[in-house]
Formats: structure tokens, C-alpha cells, sequence
């Protein structure tokens, strides 16, 4: 009887040590969390408190809002100076989403092709999507301007989303190649020998386990081609220019002055709907989980 | 060995892309720009005015004033960004690509002699011509090269000195008593003096007038650098022991025009050299401490009046227009006196038409004209080159060592003339 | 056609994974290696051009270019004349600074010239892209971590970091310039008085915490996509096993994230040694923060032959980095074929 109540009682007290370490496990991460927050969200804050500010009080650095007006995202958003932040807002989302869209099937092909297929010239073409990834931006400008003023698509959105898929691809290829490559091919073949064919069984049973590099990689494409300035302050005009331009565009009442209200604003503007797309692909991140349901 | 297919597509790719180059224009100059020049003259029809941000929104009302008086001419307006080397880079680009619908553009003072030496501006000369007898001369200078007018003067800017009325009643009129007048600023615990010496180009435009107000010159007649002389070498010195002594605070070597225009704003400051926009917000910002003691005077030099930089704009004519008569006539309303006054009444911009400073209606409206006129008449081009880029990259570069103190003023004086010869002897 | 770019990164696998034949081949063999090299360029056939388009042509344009002189002023006229061939003296002005004499020939760059600046900015890029890679890689690692861990208000925290990269460089540039001021919010918090984009080391960590701010959420990205794929068994069968949490985070955290740790990491250092947007426009490159990539645009203001010569001297400097890289870093995404992800577990 002893032994037993003894067991017990040792049974119990590694689980409260056991309890307290987890304890102690969660503080610390919720702490780490909290650190993570902060550091990610204090210049931001900064940047929102600014927005709210009024313009003739800029430079105030006080930490809390002072002299809060909506003025500034008024100003963002007025098109009596020719102004087009709404629809650059809506150029930003269409390119971006048109990118992304396009890079990742683009990226998936090919990534489906270097992951799992043998052929020759395999390290030739991988050094060839990484070469693209090598040149100065800078120096693309001047050819792609001369190229698409030749052939008129200037201020189009082809003119737009063309170059950024060409930026975007080498990531998205080398992201995805390297996911596909961890990927339980043997789940594949199994369905293919129940009677699936090849794009099927990628469909049915690859693509889910792969949803978390494929949204990861959805993200990582559509910020990329959001944050973009240099082409499309070349290629756009006032009607297809995105939000970078568009920002760039505003200006103070005064020549020499720097509207840093209204571009605080406006980085506000853009952020929100990025953080609510963000939230989104969350839960799509989490819900193609764990190959560990494959064995 | 099968070739891979994917080769194929590559090398159409390839193909096309070259063909296409081969159809474009090439980076460079233009020799072929005397025949682009003949073409076009009498063409009429619409045309694209193409100018950066239009702050003030006098643009568009004029646009539309055009518009109505020359329905079959009508003129678009293309915007372009806030920032000074953005529009020059935007400009470059359309000129490489000998873009027709870049047809009047408006180009910054410093620009007028490199884009005219690339024969991208029509001469505005003969069939072309344009009475500048109106104008301040400065301006008229500075829109042309070799001899010839290039592009039409717009509108002005001067340098001004802001000073606080209530802590020094009268204004200084040499360098030197403005320096003697620093021992007020320390008694009331602020900074004495301050320009705009980040390095970019409000650098060059302080360093030239700093050197001009001296007496010397970046550059002489003949466009070379003339630097190794006593005068500039006084001009550079008094920035840089002024920065040493702290006349010139510390902070002041990270000021642009927003930067400086905010310590003077919050009292930091008894002098201050920027451009006229500072009075309007000094006067009308909430934050603003000056309002009442805001005091303005032309800049400084060495025995009287200094050499204010010249600012402003000019419109030029592409030579790849196709309306180059509506062109024409399109510069002739914006030089016209109805068009300058404009500018000034609802843009605070300053003409260029000499007239108009001693217009009472305008004075009132603008009180600092009558400074800004002495500024301007004094003023002094900044070097007029079709090198301007490398020249005032020269400055910069070795007149930010200078003011720190990382170089004496000599050896920054010889390296700034060094890399001017290595950048007018052709790379 | 795309061989321009030299030697191909790897011949082999890195890590001496068995290359791609198994025993002797047959017809069969050769055959299915064959449509498999059809059904491989199809797929990678739009992948390819649109490189090709956007990329390889600029590139073959620029490098035309590089082989020109700049235009230079005819005396007489006053006008610009298309300068001749120019062989390689543009190269060799960049990498030996040497600049244009007054009487022809070429003398040593004076500063305030560009040319005088090749070897500083060089090594100014690396500097930049050596510490921010580190530390966006350490700070991006461990935010991975506990993004990875369960615990209530996780999706705020994943949303949280993705602001940084969110906002448009522009706005962050300008945010950072704003908090950087010498009147600003980061010198009133720490009470500091600090010249920020005034001299050197002030201005090169400006550089620095401005980029790693908005930066490291992309290698947090990776690393925590990379971390998810890793099994929940494997870790509780090590700590059944009784592994402690640095022999778990050892011997499986760091081994299964490695592909995509590497991916983000090769990626990451490919953009510091581009790196344009935040140093110029916080300060406009001057204090030493001129980086490759600003030398090149400041260049193409004075010529555009000449900075496609710089252009193809830092894609060169780029593409040595990444064969490094590849090679002897094991970034190598396809080591070891499919047959063999099955030994992985």
C-alpha cells in the first residue's frame, strides 16, 4: 500500500514540477510575445499618433495624440490637387493581387518541375532564376523604360505587373522548390496507385500539406510587389500609378515643405488593409498543418 | 542529346528583345538634334505641359483659362513628383526616349544648360523667339546657354535672411556684423546662425552663395572652375569657423529647408537663410513662436548685400514637340503679366517680370517682395554647366568635409576643382 | 542561351547526395528521363520568359552600353556628342578610380567625384549587408519561434509583425528620417542628443535599425513557414526521449528548418547588397552610407554608359557571393532527390 501511495505521490509531484516548468514556459513566451509586439508596433504608433497631428504641429513629440484632427486623411484623400490616393489604393491591390496570383501558379509549375523531376540543365536554369535576382534594380529602369515606351504600354498595367512577376519569381521559385522538396511524395504515389492521375493526386493530396509555403509565399509576394517604387514611378501614369507613387506624389502646401502629416496618414491608410489581409491567410497558415497526420 | 524545348521560347525572348532595342532610341546625346530642332514649327494643336507638384494649385486654373480661350489647342497637364531629382530623372528618361508627348516642360534653373548642350530644348531664337526685355535679368541669364535663350523664365526664388526683430532691431548688412551680433544669441541661450548643410543640393546653393557673397566664383566666364582664389577661399572659411566656434550649431550640418525652417520656428535660432515659403508658415503655423518677431533682409556678403542663389523655374519646348507654335504661344502666357501675377497672388511664387515687385496689390499681399527683389537682382546663378550633376556633386562631397572640419577649406577648395576639370574633361 | 551568367552556381550536389541514375540504364530509363525533361520545360517554360524579358534584356542592354563612352561636350558647338567605343576603360575607371584628365589620359579620382567612391561604397554595402543579414536572421529566428508556440492572441502577434514590411518603404524612410531628427521622438526618448544622420557610426546604424525594423518580418516569415513543417511527434518523441530544449532546438529545429533558413538567408543577402531606398533617402548616401546601388543612380545622372559599367560590376560582385553561398553554405534548395526526402524522418 505504501508503494503505491508513494508512487502517487511522486507521480504527482513531477507533475507539478512538470506544471510549474510549463508555467514558467508560458510566461516567457508570453513576455517574449509582448517584447515582439512592441518593437514591432512602436514606430508604427509613432507613425499613427503623427497622422492624427495637426500639421502645424509636426514636430511635436509628445508620446501621446496631441492636437488629434482628421484633416490629414482628409488631405490624403483629396483630389481637388490632383491627388488619386483612392485609386492608387485600388491600382495597388489590383497589381499586387494579379502578382501574386500569377508568380505563385508560375512558381508552382516550376517548383514542381525542379523539386521533382530529373533533366538535364536543372542546375543551369536554377542559376539562371537566382542570376535575375542579382542585377541592381537601378539599373533595369532606363532599358524597361525605353522597351515599354517602344512598344506603348507605358502607363499601362501590364507595364506594371510584368516586371514585378519577373521580381517576385526568383523568391517564389526557390520557396516553393525548397517546400515541395520536404514534401511525402510517397502520399502521392500512393494515390496515383488508387486510381488518381498525377495533377490529381498533386491537387487532392500534395497541395494541402504545402498550403503553409504557398500562403507564406502569397504574402511574401504581395508585399513585395505593394512596396514597389522604382519601376512604377517609370511605367505608371496618374491613372495606373500605385500607392508608393502616389505618396511620393503628395506635397506640402508650400514648395520645400514635406507634408509629413498627410504621408503618415497615408502609411497608416495602406497599412490597414494589409494587416486585415494578413489576418485572414492566418488561419490558412495554421489550418494546412502538421505532416505529421500523413504517418 | 535532345535540345530542351524551353530553349525556344528563351530564345525568341531573345530575339524579340533585341529587334525591339534595336528599334529604340540609345542612352546619350542626340546628334541628330539640329534636324529635330527644324521640325514641327508651325504646328498647331494640343499639347502636354508637363511640371512637378503643383503645390499651390495655380496650374490647373490656368490650364483651364488656356483651354477655353484655344479649344482646338488644349493643353493636358502631367504632374510630376514633389522631388527635384525625381522630375530631373523623369525628364532625362522622356528626352532619351525622344518622347513626342513631352511638348513644354518645366525645368529647374540648373538644368536649362545641360539639357540644352543634350539638344533636347528648342532654341528659342528666329521663328521662336521670345521677348524677355520684361524680366529680371538674372533670370533671363540662367534660362539661357552659350548665348542663346532656352527656355522661358517662369517664376523666381530668392535667398532670404529671416531674423528675430525682437532680440537684434536692426538687421546686419556684411557677414561680419552678423557674426559680431552672435553674443546676443548666446546671451539668450540659441543658436546664431544657420543655412541648409545636409548633403544634397541645398548644400551647393549655400556654398556658392557663401562663396559669391565673398566675391569669388565656382565657376568664370568660360564655364571652368575657379576656386583656388582668395575670395572663395574666404566665402568657404567663414561657414567653416562659424561651425567650429558653434556659431553655426552642431545640428545645422543635418538641416534641409523643413529642418531649419522648424529651430527657427521654435525660437532656436536668430538668423536663418531660406527661401520665401517660411514666411507664410511662420505666420500661420500653430507651433510657430516667431509670429511676431519674424524680421526678413536680403542675405549678407561681404560689404554690403551677399549673392542670393538663384531658384526658380523656367518652361522650355521639347525639340521632339510636333505643335511647337502652340508651344510658342503657351510660353508666351505664361510670361504674360496677367499669368505672373497669378503666381503671386495665389501661389506665393515670385515673377520674373521686374514690374510687378513694386505693384502695391502684390506688396501687400507678399510683404517680403520688395527683400526678395534685392535678393534677386543681386542674385547669382548657381555654375551654369551642362555638367551641373558631376559639378555639384564636387561641392557637396568637399564642402560638407569642410564645414565639419574633416578637411581645411584649402584642401576641399582644390579638390572641388580638381573634380570639376575631371568632370568637364569628358569620362 | 542563358549561359551570360557564367559558370552554373553547383555542379553537384553540395552535400554528395547520389546524382540522378540509379545502376544501368535501359531504354526505358532514358525514355522516362526524357519526358521528363518535356514535361520539366513546359513547366518552366513562362517561369523562363518572362525573366528572359524583364531581366535578361535590361541586362544585355545595360551591358551593351557599358562598352560605350559617355557622351562628351563638343567645345565648338557646345552640344554633347555621342561618345565612341570605349573597350573597357569603363570598368577599369571603376575599379582602379581613375577619372578623366583635363589634358586627356585619366589621373587619380579627386574626392567629390563619383569614381572616387567605388572601394568605399563596396565596402560600405557589405558592412551594411553583413550586419543586417545577422541580425535580421537572430531576431527573425527567435520571433519565428514563439510565433510557432500556442498561446492566446498568436494571430495578433503574426499580424503584429508583419507591419514593419507592410508599410511602403517610402512612408518607413520617411518615418525613420522623422524619428531620426535631431529634434525627434528617438532622441527625446533616450534623453540623447545624438547627430543621427550627421557623421558616420550614428548614421550607418540609422541605416541599419531602419532596415532590420522593416526587414526582419520577411526572414520571420520564412523561418516560421519553415518551422511548421516540422512534425509535433518528433519533438515529443525527443523529449520523451529526455533531450533538453537546446539539444531539441540542435539536433531537430535547426536541421529540418534549414532549407527554408537558407532560402530566406540567401534571398536576404541578395537584397542587402542592392540595397537603395532606406540609406538614400535617410541620407541621401552621405557619412558613408553610399551603398553600390545609390553610387549607380547618382551615376546615371552624369552618364548613363559608365553606371551601366558599375551595374555589371556589382552584378558580378553579386553572383560571386551567391556561388559562395550555394556552394559552400549548402543553400543548395535541390540537393538529394526526391527518393531520398524519404530517409528525412
Amino acid at each position: 500500500m505504501t508503494a503505491a501511495t508513494e508512487l502517487r505521490a511522486q507521480q504527482d509531484r513531477g507533475r507539478k514540477v512538470a506544471q510549474n516548468r510549463e508555467k514558467w514556459a508560458s510566461v516567457r513566451t508570453y513576455v517574449s510575445a509582448a517584447v515582439i509586439l512592441f518593437w514591432c508596433l512602436a514606430p508604427a504608433y509613432w507613425m499613427v499618433v503623427t497622422a492624427f497631428r495637426d500639421v502645424g504641429y509636426t514636430y511635436d513629440t509628445s508620446l501621446l495624440p496631441t492636437h488629434v484632427t482628421l484633416d490629414n486623411f482628409a488631405t490624403a484623400f483629396d483630389t481637388s490637387f490632383g491627388n488619386r490616393f483612392g485609386q492608387a489604393l485600388l491600382n495597388s491591390v489590383f497589381i499586387g493581387v494579379t502578382v501574386t496570383v500569377i508568380s505563385l501558379v508560375l512558381g508552382v509549375f516550376a517548383a514542381y518541375a525542379l523539386a521533382r523531376l530529373n533533366f538535364r540543365f536543372k542546375y543551369l536554369v536554377l542559376g539562371f532564376i537566382l542570376g535575375a535576382s542579382m542585377f541592381p534594380g537601378v539599373a533595369l529602369i532606363t532599358p524597361l523604360f525605353q522597351l515599354f515606351t517602344n512598344i506603348g504600354w507605358i502607363g499601362t498595367y501590364q507595364a506594371l505587373i510584368i516586371p514585378n512577376i519577373s521580381f517576385v519569381l526568383p523568391l517564389t521559385v526557390y520557396t516553393m522548390t525548397s517546400f515541395f522538396r520536404e514534401m511525402p511524395w510517397e502520399l502521392e504515389e500512393a494515390a496515383r496507385v488508387d486510381g488518381c492521375t498525377q495533377g490529381q493526386a498533386f491537387r487532392r493530396v500534395i497541395m494541402p500539406l504545402a498550403a503553409p509555403a504557398i500562403f507564406t509565399t502569397a504574402i511574401l509576394a504581395f508585399i513585395s510587389s505593394w512596396n514597389e517604387f522604382l519601376i512604377a514611378s517609370q511605367l505608371s501614369n496618374d491613372a495606373t500609378q500605385p500607392v508608393t507613387v502616389a505618396i511620393a506624389n503628395f506635397a506640402g502646401a508650400q514648395p520645400q515643405q514635406i507634408p509629413y502629416t498627410a504621408i503618415m496618414a497615408a502609411g497608416t491608410i495602406v497599412t490597414i488593409p494589409l494587416v486585415i489581409l494578413v489576418l485572414v491567410f492566418q488561419r490558412k497558415i495554421v489550418a494546412g498543418l502538421t505532416a505529421g497526420a500523413v504517418k | 542529346m535532345k535540345t530542351p524545348k524551353f530553349l525556344l521560347p528563351v530564345a525568341t525572348a531573345g530575339v524579340l528583345a533585341l529587334t525591339l532595342s534595336a528599334c529604340g532610341g540609345g542612352g546619350g546625346g542626340g546628334t541628330t538634334a539640329g534636324a529635330d530642332a527644324e521640325q514641327g514649327l508651325d504646328s498647331r494643336g494640343p499639347i502636354t505641359y508637363v511640371q512637378g507638384k503643383d503645390n499651390s494649385n495655380v496650374v490647373r486654373p490656368l490650364i483651364e483659362k488656356w483651354n477655353a480661350a484655344h479649344p482646338n489647342e488644349t493643353v493636358t497637364f502631367k504632374e510630376q513628383t514633389d522631388q527635384a531629382d525625381q522630375q530631373h530623372d523623369d525628364l532625362v528618361q522622356n528626352f532619351q526616349a525622344k518622347n513626342a508627348n513631352y511638348d513644354v516642360v518645366s525645368v529647374d534653373v540648373v538644368w536649362t544648360a545641360e539639357f540644352a548642350a543634350k539638344g533636347w530644348l528648342q532654341p528659342l531664337k528666329d521663328k521662336m523667339a521670345l521677348d524677355t526685355s520684361a524680366m529680371l535679368k538674372p533670370t533671363v541669364d540662367s534660362a539661357s546657354y552659350k548665348g542663346t535663350l532656352y527656355a522661358a523664365p517662369q517664376n523666381s526664388d530668392g535667398g532670404i535672411l529671416y531674423y528675430r526683430k525682437d532680440l537684434v532691431p536692426t538687421a546686419p548688412t556684411t557677414w561680419d556684423e552678423m557674426m559680431g551680433m552672435c553674443s546676443v544669441a548666446e546671451q539668450n541661450g540659441i543658436g546664431c546662425f544657420a543655412g541648409q548643410y545636409a548633403k544634397y543640393e541645398g548644400l551647393t546653393v549655400n556654398t556658392s552663395e557663401a562663396i559669391n557673397s565673398a566675391g569669388g566664383s565656382v565657376l568664370d566666364a568660360d564655364g571652368k572652375p575657379s576656386l583656388n582664389t582668395p575670395e572663395a577661399k574666404e566665402g568657404l572659411e567663414n561657414l567653416a569657423a562659424a561651425y567650429a566656434d558653434g556659431s553655426i550649431p552642431k545640428e545645422a550640418i543635418t538641416f534641409q529647408e523643413e529642418q531649419g525652417r522648424q529651430a527657427f520656428q521654435d525660437g532656436k535660432l536668430l538668423f536663418h537663410r531660406n527661401w520665401p515659403y517660411v514666411y507664410n508658415l511662420a505666420m500661420t503655423e500653430g507651433s510657430s513662436q516667431v509670429k511676431d518677431v519674424l524680421g526678413m533682409t536680403a542675405l549678407v556678403g561681404k560689404d554690403g548685400p551677399g549673392a542670393s542663389t538663384l531658384g526658380g523655374h523656367s518652361a522650355g519646348m521639347s525639340v521632339y514637340s510636333k505643335n511647337k507654335a502652340t508651344a510658342l504661344d503657351f510660353l508666351k502666357f505664361l510670361t504674360s503679366e496677367e499669368t505672373q501675377k497669378f503666381y503671386a497672388t495665389q501661389g506665393s511664387l515670385a515673377p520674373v517680370l521686374g514690374a510687378l515687385y513694386d505693384d502695391q496689390e502684390l506688396v501687400a499681399k507678399l510683404p517680403y517682395l520688395p527683400v526678395l527683389k534685392t535678393s534677386i537682382e543681386n542674385a547669382v546663378p548657381r555654375p551654369v554647366t551642362p555638367y551641373y550633376p558631376a559639378v555639384t556633386k564636387a561641392i557637396q562631397e568637399n564642402a560638407y568635409s569642410a564645414i565639419k572640419g574633416e578637411k581645411t577649406v584649402d584642401a576641399a577648395l582644390s579638390d572641388m576643382q580638381k573634380s570639376i576639370e575631371s568632370a568637364s574633361a569628358g569620362q | 542561351m542563358a549561359t551570360e551568367l557564367g559558370p552554373t552556381p553547383v555542379k553537384e550536389p553540395a552535400s554528395g547526395g547520389t546524382p540522378i541514375h540509379h545502376g544501368p540504364k535501359g531504354v526505358g530509363e532514358d525514355n522516362a528521363i526524357a519526358s521528363q525533361g518535356k514535361w520539366a520545360s513546359w513547366l518552366l517554360a513562362p517561369t523562363i520568359v518572362a525573366l528572359a524579358i524583364v531581366i535578361v534584356y535590361p541586362i544585355i542592354s545595360a551591358i551593351v552600353m557599358s562598352f560605350q563612352k559617355d557622351a562628351a561636350l563638343d567645345p565648338v558647338t557646345g552640344l554633347f556628342a555621342e561618345g565612341g567605343p570605349a573597350g573597357l576603360s569603363n570598368y577599369t575607371n571603376w575599379i582602379f578610380q581613375q577619372c578623366a584628365a583635363p589634358g586627356g589620359g585619366t589621373v587619380a579620382c579627386p574626392p567629390g567625384t563619383l569614381g572616387s567612391q567605388f572601394w568605399s561604397a563596396t565596402g560600405t554595402t557589405f558592412y551594411f549587408t553583413i550586419v543586417t543579414v545577422t541580425l535580421e536572421t537572430i531576431l527573425g529566428f527567435w520571433m519565428a519561434i514563439i510565433m510557432a508556440r500556442t498561446f492566446r492572441g498568436r494571430s495578433l502577434v503574426r499580424a503584429a509583425v508583419l507591419v514593419p514590411w507592410a508599410i511602403p518603404t517610402a512612408v518607413t524612410a520617411q518615418l525613420w528620417l522623422f524619428i531620426f531628427a535631431f529634434e525627434g521622438i528617438g532622441n527625446k526618448l533616450f534623453n540623447t542628443t545624438i547627430l543621427w544622420t550627421g557623421s558616420e557610426i550614428p548614421a550607418r546604424w540609422a541605416v541599419i535599425i531602419a532596415d532590420t525594423w522593416k526587414t526582419t518580418p520577411f526572414m520571420a516569415l520564412l523561418i516560421l513557414a519553415g518551422l511548421q513543417m516540422i512534425p509535433a511527434e518528433v519533438y515529443e518523441a525527443a523529449k520523451v526521449d529526455g533531450a533538453s530544449a537546446w539539444q531539441r532546438f540542435r539536433m531537430i529545429t535547426l536541421p529540418l528548418v534549414k532549407p527554408a533558413l537558407m532560402v530566406a538567408i540567401l534571398f536576404r543577402t541578395l537584397d542587402a547588397l542592392r540595397m537603395f531606398d532606406l540609406p538614400y533617402i535617410l541620407t541621401e548616401g552621405s557619412n558613408n552610407t553610399t551603398t553600390l546601388s545609390i553610387l549607380v543612380v547618382n551615376q546615371i545622372r552624369q552618364g548613363f554608359n559608365s553606371a551601366a559599367a558599375l551595374s555589371t560590376i556589382t552584378f558580378i560582385i553579386i553572383f560571386i557571393v551567391a556561388f559562395i553561398f550555394v556552394r559552400f553554405l549548402g543553400a543548395n534548395v535541390v540537393e538529394q532527390q526526391t527518393g531520398a526526402g524519404k530517409g528525412k524522418k
